[in-house]
């Protein structure tokens, strides 16, 4: 038995008929087709499924599609905007934030947030908000540097982080 | 302009895609009528299968096929090894693609199901009725070696895979004569590389054409395409493997797996295009591991701290078959690297390889090379201990002096160049080892734990000569080839053979490039990963990507640079002789304006209006380069950490890693490798290790119980660098991949027993777990209350 469902994802409506059991982030990189969203484990552990629900960071791994019904989902496809990278994205470019580039996803997803819960973290806050998301690549070093980089820019260009609140409106965040 | 950007930390120019979520990995490539399979693993460690029942699973919703040992049997081959170390009498036992009879580890495949989608084909793996009679099981390395032990295979009596043994100088003459001998027994625990890609595979057949494709999570396309044409039997020119984007390997997606073969086998059978993507406990099973020896080490020296031997007997777990290169990593890449960074006139290393019920060893970032410095490092400082001496001072004491252009080991290898004395140097003035110290006691007084670890390294890689790799059995060259291909419009492809998944060589490949022939760097394209595209290469592991690699590159530049002088010359109607060359102008020695532009050659040489007499059309290069030597990269790590005795917590302070990889060409990427290298060296010292239980059982298998490094965990890694170019590279550089967790471990634990020596522990096993401190602690307590109650009474 397959139940419809509705989900604004990256400003877009999307109806579709899922199996109750359908993880979101299936449904995300299976029906939608937006493969950007990773999966790094299966115990809710490692955070490269992190999207933003309504705003809120959740482990799309650990949600079922049906969830997300009414809901606003923003994904790393929805972040730059007008062909803009988000201020977040070009401090993981600038800062070497990366490298194979698999967590990179649900961790630019998580310093979004971050940043707007906190826009002025100090590096343990950061080191402590990152807690969810398992890199294996950079040690953390320049994720920590990318993130502080990032909450400096938007705190310097009111202007991208209007834009960035913006389109977390526009998904419902 | 453009000959500065060799050494420029320019931004990675692969980021683009993936910062947008745009980059496609294999698990998000789709292939029109894609099916899905997965795999029912064993749950016993070792078991005989007495029956196994598929009826209800094949006719479940959506499924296509359930295909068991049965049905690959005499289909494929049994996976190969491919470093069979001579005069070892490697037992290169089967390897089945799907278990038929016995089962030997938790994770061994037992049958494969083919669905329409993943989640009818993991339903039906439920329906599958498997009966198993289990089989008592071995899981320690030196266990599996005694009398009576479970035996895994009847062609390797007594599960032991190989014994090699490695010797230079009379060591055991060296320990008779020893003033002082230090010992120590290390356990190398189990750890599971967990890149943050799981390992997946799209496999896909041409029925008409016999040509197979497998898109693969693989470090070295290459090798894969050779390993797929024996098991498969499809000719190696008619199967194509890309690795497209691939998410991290650190040595687990070097091997070339069962699982792989098993897609290659439904997609063949069922003429639909089949993809497998392992689940993150499937991984933890299926998915190669590291390390996992024991070991039993010892160091001979004169009462001054210096060094005369090192010796050890070391039982290396091999898992329950020889994954692709196991063999080569506690011998070729452990053993000969008991002289590290020290001048050590006698080494002997004796090793044997042993099956044991566990997953199969493979590769792991650093490989081999993290255990010898490990048991070098532990054993200076033990000496320190035992003499008396500041560690570091025993360290001066022993390093070999500053040398540019080879020196030789007892072992036999030919270091390139090193600058040991000068990177502890600056290791401990950053620190300020003196004030460091002082502080140290003055907490101390006040009942603070801290400890500072102190170690030198150098490592072996950059793999390798060709005629070496032969010698010592690795199954195939280790040379790299590249071609740069010149457009009419000046743009620019580079294809290499190696398959970077992460390092960064889109960029540094492409800073070669630019640096070598003066085009901009954004005009230059890396093209790497797919068989059909690229030409031959031998895979990104042994930090050799660059090395190796980066020099086909530039010697292809350079195959370029020359045919652009001589076109130069006949455009601008002067001898060749007389041309000279500047950030990518070519022109008449004194008349620079006059020149011509590396552009300019590349049109006249695509259009081929005007060329030299005898001059073949094209801007095009191919060169290969098998290097003459390996790189030996070095360095001095210092970590300081503090202990709380009341809880055995254990903080890592600071983390300094002063490291030379010869000249670098992008820094900021060598700062990045550093910064990884450190943390997941840091992984064993304190946090990561596999468990299983007597039964072969994985206890670990979640990340939820194997415990990775996480952001809060560790500090900023401190990272300087010296540099000492090798004269065996085209580029003077070496590998940067794997120094920091080579050194790091060994670091940390050296620290952490420095902090604890005033409460009487000198010994933990890794890792470092706050219970583990605590009981050792504890023990030390409860041992010298015991001694003054026996003094008393």
């Amino acid at each position: 038995m397959k139940v419809p469902i509705k989900v604004t994802v990256n400003g877009k409506v999307c109806e579709s008929e899922v199996e109750p059991r359908t993880l979101l982030v299936h449904f995300l990189r299976e029906e939608l087709g937006l493969t950007g969203t990773k999966i790094g484990c299966d115990t809710s552990q490692c955070g490269a499924c992190v999207v933003r629900l309504d705003g809120a960071t959740v482990k799309s791994c650990t949600c079922l599609a049906v969830q997300a019904d009414g809901m606003a989902v923003t994904t790393i496809e929805g972040l730059a905007q007008n062909g803009n990278l988000h201020p977040v994205q070009e401090a993981f470019w600038d800062n070497h934030g990366l490298q194979c580039g698999y967590c990179t996803a649900g961790m630019i997803m998580t310093v979004t947030e971050l940043l707007q819960r906190n826009p002025h973290p100090s590096a343990d806050e950061v080191r402590a908000g990152l807690e969810g998301n398992i890199c294996r690549c950079t040690g953390y070093h320049n994720i920590v540097k990318a993130t502080l980089a990032a909450a400096e820019t938007m705190a310097a260009a009111p202007a991208s982080t209007t834009a960035t609140t913006e389109a977390t409106e526009a998904t419902g965040g | 302009m453009t000959t500065r950007l060799f050494g420029s930390g320019i931004r990675r120019r692969e980021d683009p895609r993936l910062i947008t979520g745009q980059a496609a990995y294999t698990d998000d490539i789709k292939l029109t009528g894609l099916v899905h399979a997965a795999i029912l693993r064993s749950p016993h460690g070792h078991a005989r299968i007495t029956s196994i029942d598929t009826a209800a699973a094949a006719q479940a919703p959506g499924v296509l096929a359930v295909y068991t040992g049965a049905d690959t049997e005499g289909v494929l081959n049994p996976i190969p090894c491919a470093w069979v170390i001579p005069d070892s009498d490697v037992k290169a036992v089967a390897y089945p693609a799907i278990a038929k009879d016995v089962v030997r580890y938790v994770g061994d495949a037992v049958a494969v199901v083919v669905a329409e989608n993943r989640y009818q084909a993991e339903d039906a793996l439920e329906l599958i009725s498997v009966d198993y009679a289990p089989l008592p099981a071995v899981v320690n390395p030196e266990a599996a070696l005694q009398e009576g032990a479970p035996q895994l295979h009847e062609d390797a009596p007594g599960n032991q895979a190989f014994h090699w043994v490695a010797a230079g100088g009379d060591t055991d003459a060296a320990f008779d004569r020893a003033e002082v001998v230090v010992r120590d027994t290390i356990i190398q625990q189990k750890l599971i590389p967990n890149a943050m890609e799981p390992r997946s595979a799209i496999a896909s057949y041409l029925s008409s054409m016999g040509e197979l494709t497998i898109w693969n999570t693989s470090q070295n396309p290459h090798i894969a395409r050779f390993v797929t044409c024996l098991v498969t039997g499809v000719p190696e020119h008619k199967i194509r493997v890309i690795a497209p984007e691939v998410g991290g390997g650190f040595g687990s997606k070097i091997a070339v797996y069962p699982w792989e073969m098993i897609a290659a086998f439904c997609a063949m059978k069922l003429g639909r295009p089949v993809k497998w993507t392992e689940t993150r406990s499937e991984n933890f099973v299926a998915t190669t591991h590291g390390r996992d020896h024991v070991e039993y080490v010892e160091m001979a020296a004169t009462r001054e701290g210096r060094i005369t031997g090192v010796r050890s007997v070391v039982y290396a777990g091999m898992g329950a078959y020889l994954s692709t290169a196991a063999p080569g990593i506690p011998t070729i890449l452990h053993g000969l690297m008991y002289s590290g960074p020290y001048d050590i006139p006698n080494i002997k290393a004796d090793i044997y390889g042993c099956f044991t019920n566990t997953t199969p060893v493979e590769a792991y970032r650093g490989a081999g090379r993290p255990e010898a410095t490990f048991l070098l490092e532990r054993l200076v400082d033990l000496l320190a201990a035992e003499l008396n001496l500041d560690p570091v001072e025993v360290r001066r004491l022993n390093l070999i002096p500053k040398f540019d252009d080879g020196h030789d080991v007892a072992i036999g290898l030919t270091y390139d160049s090193g600058d040991y004395q000068r990177a502890l140097d600056m290791a401990l003035e950053h620190v300020n080892y003196g004030h460091l110290r002082h502080e140290q006691a003055h907490q101390r007084e006040h009942g603070h734990y801290t400890g500072i670890g102190v170690s030198c390294y150098s490592e072996i890689c950059g793999l390798g000569p060709s005629q070496v790799a032969g010698a010592v059995g690795f199954g195939g060259g280790l040379w790299e080839s590249a071609t740069v291909r010149f457009y009419a419009t000046g743009k620019v492809n580079v294809y290499v053979g190696t398959s970077p998944h992460g390092q960064g060589e889109e960029t540094t490949f492409a800073q070669i490039v630019a640096s070598e022939l003066g085009v901009p760097v954004d005009d230059v394209e890396l093209i790497h990963g797919d068989t059909d595209n690229t030409p031959m290469g031998w895979g990104t592991y042994g930090s050799r990507t660059t090395v190796v690699g980066g020099g086909a590159v530039a010697l292809s530049a350079r195959k370029i640079k020359d045919k652009a002088v001589t076109l130069a010359a006949h455009l601008l109607e002067a001898a060749e002789a007389d041309i000279e060359y500047a950030d990518g102008n070519f022109f008449v020695r004194g008349a620079p304006d006059q020149g011509k532009t590396i552009q300019d050659i590349a049109l006249m040489a695509n259009v081929a209006w005007n060329m030299p007499a005898g001059m073949e059309p094209g801007l095009e290069a191919t060169a290969f380069y098998d290097p003459p030597n390996f790189s030996y990269p070095f360095g001095a790590h210092v970590a300081v950490v503090s202990v709380d005795p009341d809880n055995g917590h254990i903080v890592l302070e600071r983390y300094v890693a002063v490291d030379d990889c010869g000249p670098q060409i992008n820094p900021m990427i060598v700062e990045g490798q550093v910064h990884g290298g450190v943390v997941q060296g840091a992984g064993q010292a304190l946090w990561e290790g596999a468990v299983y239980d007597d039964s072969g059982q994985l206890l670990t298998g979640t990340m939820l119980d194997y415990a990775l490094p996480r952001a809060h965990l560790v500090p900023d890694i401190e990272t300087l660098a010296t540099e000492t170019p090798s004269p065996h590279n085209p580029l003077g550089v070496k590998g940067i991949g794997e120094t920091g967790t080579i050194a790091s471990t060994v670091t940390i634990y050296n620290a952490v027993i420095d902090a604890l020596r005033p409460l009487g522990v000198t010994k933990l096993e890794m890792p470092l777990t706050p219970e583990r401190v605590w009981r050792a602690i504890h023990q030390q307590d409860h041992q010298q209350d015991q001694q003054q109650d026996q003094q008393q009474g």
